[in-house]
């Protein structure tokens, strides 16, 4: 059987996410209990969440969690960790036997820095550095995978139902401001933990619902700038596009919804000058960067929330409010199963991004 | 000297059905056809005939079939009935072998071994008859950083860049090679489709300056027609260092067709051979490429892309990285199927590589060395149909370049004659009473057709695909699967085999 | 009114106007034009004239006030058309053209008569040169 990344595997999904405006943190319950209803959205080879704010009092460090096979790759991971990074604790992530979670690698998290001297001799800016130190874990060291390297933030995925994934982490006894969740239903079986979602490169995460056309375009795009694809799953590639837009090129994202959900020319040929020549110019710059065929993801970074459908809307998707919630799902079910009256819900047309960002985070649009 | 060679093609006429009209005594150029002592009997020389069908296709009973003469030499697996008769040729004339069109020797054609995919079941594929489908694109260089101004609002830091309704434009064909009716068929479909058609190196005939924003104007080694009013003419300036027909050599046209408004317009006197230099003589190193490009761009105020264009030949992706590093904002790839006016037959069968290798190689070694943002690549060298253009995108071309196609829309039948400058079709010569054959409301109309099918088909293409705008097309490779290819040509091609 | 227009511009001299006119009058007894055409000589109505490198066709110029029509002693020629019963081979027709449009034929006059509104001629130039248009000033 070959293993996720060696070949490419489409995939249809579930997700979900709830946000608190205010910032106020909540329990990983309601995620769980929302994704458990769209059971029917996926198959069981593959769960996973997002948990923003769980870190307060290691907030300014790395969190790593990683997934090794033995002891071996472990030892040599932690040895490179060591030479790049001041780690400041490092654990096993709490698990709880669940059934229906089997074959589970070692799975250890660790809070990290970059160590000052490598930091500078290396002439790259923090995230940057460390953005390349999980590269390079994850290509050149068999058997050790980091699927999770934000501040503040974590992601929490294996091979199984999404609330099975939940209750085996623990989510429940988690809290944060924002958790996105993910149910996969790949047509194919991978039975590789690295292989679900949602997938994240430093704060940036994505859960996706959709199988992309434009993957190949957007891959060999992302890997001239120095990014490489293991994976070959679309929500690698979106994170990595996101991540480029967001970090590296310091789009907004509002800015970058324009550049991957992009809006038609006869869209683009209505709109004021002003606004037109803004659009023309985000399609031509970062043409590369479109992303074409059904999707929906959900794009948490620190301090927010991206909500957005392709530019046709091939993916079903639904935004509500409570008071300072906000929850998004494939399915209205999901979100009235853990809110049920709300103040207002509807579903947002395809390329119309939905940014939340929460009082005092986020970036300044 | 007694000529050796019987001809290659023997004119049937169907007598039952030969109404003596005299139609093909009076069209062919070449004047195969007689009539028999001032009867209306016709007779045909077959000697003369270069099979262009004008004679068949104008004929309205359709009593005249042009085949392939039956006389045969011995069989012989080594000495064909070609070669044979090009020793008995040059034995008589002494003389270089010359051939027009492109390379028509059997090579493999790599767009014929490669297919496309389609959604089913995972995703959706998209019907362009109900949902947009966009087959925009923008050529030019685009730089890798954004900038912003104070209040935040980005700045437009694009260079110049040309828009075109879809990824096709007419190749570079001389005003010279090719008729003024042939020349403005182009420029007026050009115009009405929203792309482009390309002067060639025979300058710009002044009544088509009007179509300037739909016009590429070249600059040859023999700089014909270059003065600074013809660069700032056009919507872009084209460097040609080469072409696939003829990699390594200039463009030849003999003084007999350097009459009138063409000796006008190339600067050059009447009856003069043009005979371009093989190289740019001020060009022997890319150092030197990259002076003329920033002189181009001086004398355009930078307001319009520069194209180099080269033929498609063995260290293709080392120039190509090189072009990109030298400030040109667009690199045009001739294949070696690229047609011309007129080549050495020996170079145009034997020199160059196929197109989608050096696609595929230049396309894969720009994005190696992050360069690929410097430049757009447009490819040419025999793109037939609608599929090649979307398996040209899909490997990495940003636009094609058609000639021979265009051509045919045009009336070309492939005859491969156009070196003696007597083509039937009005498009290959400059004798006037030739010349007006094309009527351009014609000429353009059928090349607006064309395009205009192929965009329908390419929209089709994307949408089964699910993909609906070119930009998510273009370098895409797993759309595309090979078929009877070996691993070391899929390698180059970056395409999986049908099955994997 | 529309009228067959020459551009001697593009004319060719190829003369498949006057063969398509000529198919055109027997198009009733033959579907084949090898078969209506196959040795005769025709008479079309539209003819190539020829003057150095100059080609052009001449029929019928639909004269608002056609001079054929005026000169007709028996009443035989209208502007719509012949009344073959009526027509006495007089030849004054022919005569007062100034077009040398009219021609006689068989004993009786014959004269373009548009095809019943689509001339074969214009369908069958291959170049353009002869248009079937309105161009009168508005």
């Amino acid at each position: 059987m070959q293993r996720e990344g060696q070949v490419r595997i489409p995939a249809g999904c579930a997700i979900s996410g709830i946000i608190d405006k205010s910032g106020n943190r909540m329990s990983g319950e309601a995620i769980i209990d929302s994704i458990a209803v769209m059971r029917e959205r996926s198959n069981g080879l593959g769960g996973g969440f997002a948990a923003y704010g769980i870190y307060p009092e290691y907030k300014d460090y790395y969190a790593f969690h990683i997934f090794y096979d033995s002891s071996t790759s472990k030892k040599e991971c932690e040895e490179y960790l060591e030479r790049h990074f001041d780690i400041i604790n490092l654990s096993k992530i709490p698990t709880r036997k669940v059934k229906g979670i089997t074959d589970s690698p070692l799975i250890w998290r660790y809070f990290v820095i970059p160590l000052p001297t490598k930091l500078s001799d290396s002439q790259l800016d923090e995230r940057e550095y460390t953005a390349r130190c999980v590269f390079r874990i994850n290509t050149k060291i068999e058997g050790a995978y980091v699927f999770s390297s934000g501040k503040d933030m974590g992601v929490f995925k294996a091979v199984g139902f999404p609330e099975d994934v939940g209750r085996f982490y623990r989510l429940d006894e988690y809290e944060g401001y924002c958790f996105t969740a993910h149910g996969r239903y790949p047509t194919n079986t991978p039975g590789w933990w690295g292989g679900a979602h949602p997938f994240a490169l430093l704060d940036y995460s994505v859960v996706h619902n959709g199988e992309i056309s434009s993957y190949d375009a957007n891959r060999r795009a992302i890997e001239m700038y120095g990014y490489k694809c293991t994976l070959q799953t679309d929500t690698e590639v979106i994170a990595y596009i996101i991540d480029y837009l967001h970090r590296k090129k310091a789009l907004t994202f509002s800015e970058i919804a324009s550049i991957i959900a992009a809006p038609f020319w006869q869209t683009i040929k209505g709109m004021s000058s002003e606004e037109r020549e803004l659009h023309e110019y985000l399609r031509i710059m970062f043409a590369e960067q479109l992303i074409t065929g059904p999707f929906s993801i959900l794009v948490g970074f620190n301090g927010g929330l991206m909500a957005l459908n392709d530019r046709l809307k091939l993916r079903s998707m639904v935004v509500a409010e409570k008071g300072e919630r906000v929850y998004i799902a494939s399915e209205e079910a999901a979100i009235r199963m853990v809110e049920s009256s709300l103040d207002k819900i509807y579903a947002p047309k395809g390329g119309e991004p939905v940014i939340i960002n929460i009082a005092g985070g986020g970036e300044l649009d | 000297m007694i000529n050796y060679i019987y001809p290659e093609y023997e004119i049937i006429r169907n007598p039952d059905k030969c109404i003596s009209c005299g139609v093909c005594v009076r069209q062919c150029a070449n004047e195969v056809h007689e009539n028999i002592n001032k009867t209306n009997k016709v007779i045909c020389d077959d000697s003369k005939c270069v099979n262009c069908h004008r004679c068949a296709v104008l004929c309205p009973t359709r009593a005249i079939k042009i085949v392939k003469s039956g006389n045969t030499y011995r069989e012989n697996a080594n000495w064909n009935c070609k070669t044979i008769d090009e020793i008995y040729k040059q034995a008589q004339s002494g003389g270089v072998l010359l051939s027009g069109m492109g390379n028509p020797e059997n090579y493999p054609v790599y767009f014929d071994k490669i297919l496309l995919n389609a959604s089913q079941v995972t995703n959706p594929s998209i019907d362009p008859l109900r949902e947009p489908m966009e087959t925009r694109v923008f050529l030019g260089k685009r730089p890798d950083d954004i900038m912003r101004e104070s209040n935040g609002k980005l700045i437009n830091n694009l260079p110049p860049q040309l828009p075109l309704s879809m990824p096709i434009m007419f190749s570079a064909m001389s005003y010279g090679s090719i008729s003024y009716n042939a020349h403005e068929s182009l420029a007026r479909a050009a115009a009405q489709l929203g792309i482009l058609y390309n002067t060639g190196e025979g300058g710009l005939h002044e009544d088509f300056s009007k179509y300037g924003k739909n016009t590429i104007v070249q600059v040859a080694s023999g700089r014909f027609g270059v003065h600074v009013g013809y660069l700032n003419a056009g919507a872009a300036v084209e460097i040609k260092m080469g072409q696939g027909a003829k990699p390594g050599i200039g463009g030849h046209l003999p003084g007999t067709k350097i009459v009138g408004d063409i000796s006008r317009t190339r600067m050059i006197p009447e009856g003069s051979d043009a005979i371009s230099p093989a190289p740019h003589h001020d060009i022997y190193s890319i150092e030197d490429l990259r002076q003329l490009v920033f002189s181009l761009k001086e004398a355009t105020q930078y307001k319009k892309p520069v194209i180099v264009k080269i033929a498609a030949v063995h260290n293709i992706t080392a120039i190509a990285s090189g072009i990109a590093r030298s400030g040109a904002d667009i690199i045009a790839i001739d294949g070696f199927r690229g047609g011309t006016g007129a080549a050495p037959t020996r170079i145009r069968d034997n020199v160059g590589i196929p197109i989608e290798l050096a696609l595929a190689s230049v396309d894969k070694r720009l994005r190696d060395e992050g360069i690929r943002r410097n430049v757009s690549i447009v490819v040419g060298g025999s793109i037939r149909s609608s599929a090649d253009i979307v398996k040209a995108v899909a490997l990495g071309a940003d636009c094609v370049y058609i000639g021979s196609s265009a051509l045919m829309a045009m009336g070309c039948h492939l005859c491969r004659n156009c070196h003696a400058g007597r083509c039937n079709w009005g498009i290959a010569t400059q004798v006037p009473e030739l010349v007006k054959r094309l009527n351009p409301d014609i000429g353009s109309k059928r090349l607006v057709n064309l395009l205009t099918a192929w965009r329908h088909e390419i929209k089709e293409m994307m949408g089964l695909m699910g993909i609906n705008s070119i930009e998510t097309l273009k370098g895409n490779r797993l759309m595309l699967r090979g078929v009877g290819l070996n691993e070391k040509e899929l390698q180059i091609l970056g395409i999986k085999h049908a099955g994997e | 009114m529309k009228r067959v227009y020459i551009n001697e511009k593009w004319c060719l001299g190829c003369r498949l106007c006057e063969y398509y006119c000529a198919f055109a009058e027997k198009r009733h007894e033959y579907n084949n034009m090898a078969l209506a055409l196959k040795d005769t000589l025709i008479s079309p109505r539209i003819r190539v004239e020829e003057y150095g490198d100059i080609t052009f066709a001449v029929n019928c110029r639909r004269c608002e006030e056609p001079l054929c029509v005026k000169s007709c002693i028996t009443g035989a020629l209208t502007a719509d058309g012949i009344d073959k019963d009526r027509c006495v081979s007089c030849c004054t027709c022919i005569l007062a053209c100034p077009f040398g449009a009219v021609s006689l034929v068989d004993n009786v006059i014959k004269r373009c008569d548009l095809c019943n509104g689509e001339p074969l001629c214009v369908k069958a130039c291959p170049n353009n040169a002869l248009v079937f248009e309105d161009r009168r000033c508005v």
